[in-house]
């Protein structure tokens, strides 16, 4: 009976006094895809840090194969045959996808780097893998899921890695790419090297996983095999309850037309959008990524013009271009990618939420500090925001909170129409629930929510239609009773 | 935030009783009768010295917050007090203007002059989406030579009493106007920075500039009025040296850009952006004039001088506490 390919037991770690793991455990066998859950904070990353060797734990035991082993540093790590694909993407933009690659450890010849070299074998394995990149082409070129995929690329050249870590590698990806993903997992996984899967989205677990382990509180709780669990019983154990139903949707739409769009392209993002947003209603926009969705929605709120149509909010046509008129006449939005576009990261939790609301709370540009204090205290109640203070910096919270203050902070104005744009990546199951409940609330008092996701029953649950994108086209406009799994996907491939 | 400012008090106050220490040992050593150091001559005369720096140093810090550095505020400083100086000379014969004097002119031209400098920067960067530092770079060279095209390289003196009053006269009969001044300018920005609207999209700006702008906030104008504040100042700075020496100089100022960055970067300004205060730059300012008047009192040579200011600026931002270490 061979030992497990990776055994780590008892592992503790605290951070001045916070308690990251009390009793971190994993267990990852030859062979195996294994999926990790558990909600933000739950200990998950500081494991997987601990594991690369970029922390030392305070207590516990890692074994591989069987003999017991330490990381004094990444390189270690990477040498014991550990390599992670992180979830934030951290390639050089301006290097070609070779060099990526072989970042650090580039073919030589005779001290200088042999490019010949480097770009072919950077190609066979793009190949190997099935990846459709050009091993020339820069890194900055390539969608942000080509770039997911050289990442992965890069962990798996090095030649001795055995077991390779893959936190969230779906989140940015779309469909066909997850596809293609999942084939190359499971050759991994035929070849006898072991896979930790790291993710929220819990229906790809059962998808790809062969065992599972959930984190809660800093503690391994529970593991097995995925075969003999649902994934109702999966989020019972990472929350610690039965779970009520994941989605909240309260609202029926109404008849009164907020949002108009007709005609609306630009290129090269998408062309001939046509739709109209009603009052009470959500409308879901869903779409592989690429399809044109996040530019519509840059365009809708002014951050750039249009090539042709018009937007008209209750009446009122925008010129195009113009954040301001957007902002004014009652429309919120909630961009794709908080760190890059949402959040204000040196800032403070309060000064984040109340950036948008501020221009109002003002006399000859002096702050009223007191309106602006309740209105921060508003929002952290509305969105239920865990943050030890107002003054906290941001970029302390955790995902779901972060995405809270992002929300919070569009909700503060008041608007009439909320943009949101994959509201729910990158956060937990807890939180997620929390920003459902806030927009079947906020569509039952009347606004209007059009919110883009990828997440196939996301879109199915919350929305009461749903417009199918595809090349940045809309190809199709489904009721909430029709919509099925299948028939979405098929619109949208 | 909290932290990053007291780290500068606390290496203030140490600085200054290092110094004065160090003095003490001097008269004990019987070379003086009082310690040079803590007397209120000499602490005013500190503040005298690093009024125009603190000056500049203000508007710099607005600058770094949004991400942005200024490299063009000395050769602005020189070329606004050039402007004051030719239409403050009672000599006829330097600028066609010169002898017609009125005491608002030079001022207006000077502040003038260096808004507009500050404003063409700013304009620039947000226009053509450049980076600072080559702009202002440019700015650098540029108003250098408009400086030396005012009198064809030639320096401009005998300027009036009244004007002279903004570098060499005197408030409560020891304060000197530019400490005044830069007192007036503090408190000014200091509330603009942390009471006003302007002030808050200031930091948005620079924390994340996508993120302003999906806020609704015109980064496009807050860019612009930055380095157009950083151009009044050194237009400000400029009459005040120009006052001061009783001269227009074409070579005024050079460097003068380096310690306002040194004084906002001791005082934890991160030159990424986001993260600064005013209260930190004052600090910064004091530590280098301290460390300057320190060391003129114990009769160093300038160049030691030199070298002891740049490990200060490194060891300033090393000991910093609340910089992000790397991993």
């Amino acid at each position: 009976m061979l030992p497990p390919l990776l055994s780590m037991r008892r592992i503790k770690k605290s951070f001045a006094g916070v308690h990251a793991l009390v009793d971190g455990a994993l267990e990852l066998e030859r062979g195996q895809i294994h999926a990790l859950c558990g909600g933000n904070g739950a200990g998950k990353s500081t494991l997987l840090n601990i594991l690369m060797g970029f922390i030392q734990p305070d207590d516990g035991e890692i074994f591989i194969d069987g003999k017991p082993r330490r990381f004094a540093d990444a390189k270690e790590a990477l040498d014991a045959g550990i390599a992670i694909v992180q979830q934030e993407l951290s390639a050089v933009p301006f290097l070609t996808v070779a060099e990526n690659i072989f970042l650090g450890s580039e073919p030589r010849w005779h001290g200088f780097v042999d490019f010949k070299r480097l770009n072919r074998q950077a190609d066979e394995l793009l190949v190997s893998l099935g990846f459709d990149i050009d091993a020339t082409a820069v890194m900055d070129s390539l969608s942000v899921a080509s770039q997911q995929l050289v990442e992965i690329a890069k962990a798996l050249s090095h030649r001795n890695a055995d077991i390779l870590i893959l936190d969230e590698p779906t989140s940015a990806i779309g469909e066909k790419d997850v596809a293609r993903l999942f084939k190359v997992l499971r050759d991994l996984a035929a070849a006898g090297k072991g896979v930790v899967y790291v993710t929220h989205r819990l229906a790809e677990v059962f998808v790809i996983a062969d065992a599972y382990t959930v984190f809660k509180d800093g503690a391994c709780v529970a593991s097995g095999r995925t075969a003999d669990i649902n994934r109702e019983r999966l989020i019972e154990m990472m929350i610690g309850g039965a779970l009520e139903g994941e989605f909240i949707k309260e609202n029926t739409p109404g008849e009164t037309p907020l949002l108009e769009v007709r005609g609306l392209s630009r290129a090269p993002w998408f062309t001939d959008v046509n739709f109209t947003l009603h009052e009470g209603e959500v409308l879901g926009i869903y779409g592989l990524v690429g399809s044109g969705r996040t530019e519509l929605l840059d365009t809708i709120y002014g951050l750039y013009g249009w090539d042709a149509g018009g937007v008209t909010m209750a009446g009122h046509a925008f010129k195009g271009g113009d954040v301001d008129e957007v902002i004014d006449s009652g429309i919120a939005y909630v961009t794709e990618d908080r760190k890059r576009s949402g959040l204000v990261p040196t800032a403070s939790v309060g000064h984040n939420l109340s950036l948008t609301v501020l221009r109002r709370l003002q006399s000859f540009g002096m702050i009223h500090f007191d309106e602006e204090r309740a209105h921060i205290e508003r929002a952290i109640r509305m969105m239920q925001i865990k943050t030890s203070s107002v003054d906290e910096v941001v970029s302390n919270l955790s995902g779901g909170n972060q995405q809270k203050v992002v929300i919070g902070r569009c909700v503060l104005t008041d608007p009439r129409v909320l943009l949101l744009d994959e509201p729910t990546r990158g956060v937990d199951v807890g939180a997620k629930k929390e920003i459902y409940r806030f927009i079947s609330g906020f569509a039952k008092a009347g606004g209007g929510v059009l919110m883009v996701s990828s997440e196939l029953e996301e879109v199915l649950a919350m929305s009461d239609r749903i417009l199918v994108f595809r090349r940045g086209k809309p190809v199709a406009a489904i009721g909430h009773e029709e919509a099925t799994q299948k028939s979405l996907m098929m619109a949208a491939l | 935030m909290i932290v990053r400012r007291y780290g500068v008090i606390v290496a203030f106050v140490v600085l200054c009783i290092l110094v004065a220490s160090l003095c003490q040992y001097q008269v004990v050593r019987g070379e003086w009768s009082e310690n040079s150091f803590i007397t209120p001559d000499n602490l005013m005369l500190i503040l005298y010295q690093i009024s125009i720096n603190g000056i500049l140093a203000v508007g710099m810090t607005f600058v770094i917050i949004t991400g942005g550095i200024d490299l063009s505020v000395g050769s602005v400083l020189a070329f606004a007090g050039m402007l004051a100086a030719s239409f403050a000379t009672r000599s006829t014969t330097v600028t066609p203007w010169s002898g017609i004097y009125v005491l608002a002119v030079p001022l207006v031209a000077a502040l003038l002059a260096g808004s507009a400098c500050g404003w063409l920067n700013g304009w620039i960067i947000a226009h053509f989406n450049l980076q600072p530092f080559i702009v202002t770079l440019g700015m650098l060279l540029a108003a250098r030579g408009f400086t030396m095209t005012l009198t064809g390289a030639n320096p401009i003196s005998a300027l009036s009493p009244a004007f002279r009053w903004f570098g060499t006269g005197k408030v409560l009969g020891e304060v000197p106007i530019p400490v005044v001044i830069f007192v007036l300018v503090f408190a000014a920005s200091w509330v603009l920075l942390n009471k006003t609207v302007f002030g808050r999209y200031v930091y948005a700006v620079g924390g994340n500039e996508k993120s302003a702008r999906t806020s609704g906030i015109k980064t496009y104008r807050v860019k612009i009025y930055v380095y157009a504040l950083a151009g009044l100042l050194a237009g400000i700075a400029g009459i005040i040296l120009s006052a001061k020496t009783g001269s227009g100089q074409t070579n005024a100022g050079a460097s003068y850009e380096l310690d306002a960055i040194a004084a906002a970067a001791i005082g934890g300004t991160s030159l990424a952006g986001g993260v600064g205060t005013l209260s930190g730059t004052l600090f910064g300012a004091l530590i280098m004039g301290v460390m300057n008047n320190g060391l003129d009192i114990l009769g160093v040579e300038s160049f030691y001088q030199s070298i002891i200011k740049g490990a200060l600026i490194v060891t300033a931002v090393i000991i910093d506490p609340s910089r992000k270490r790397a991993a």
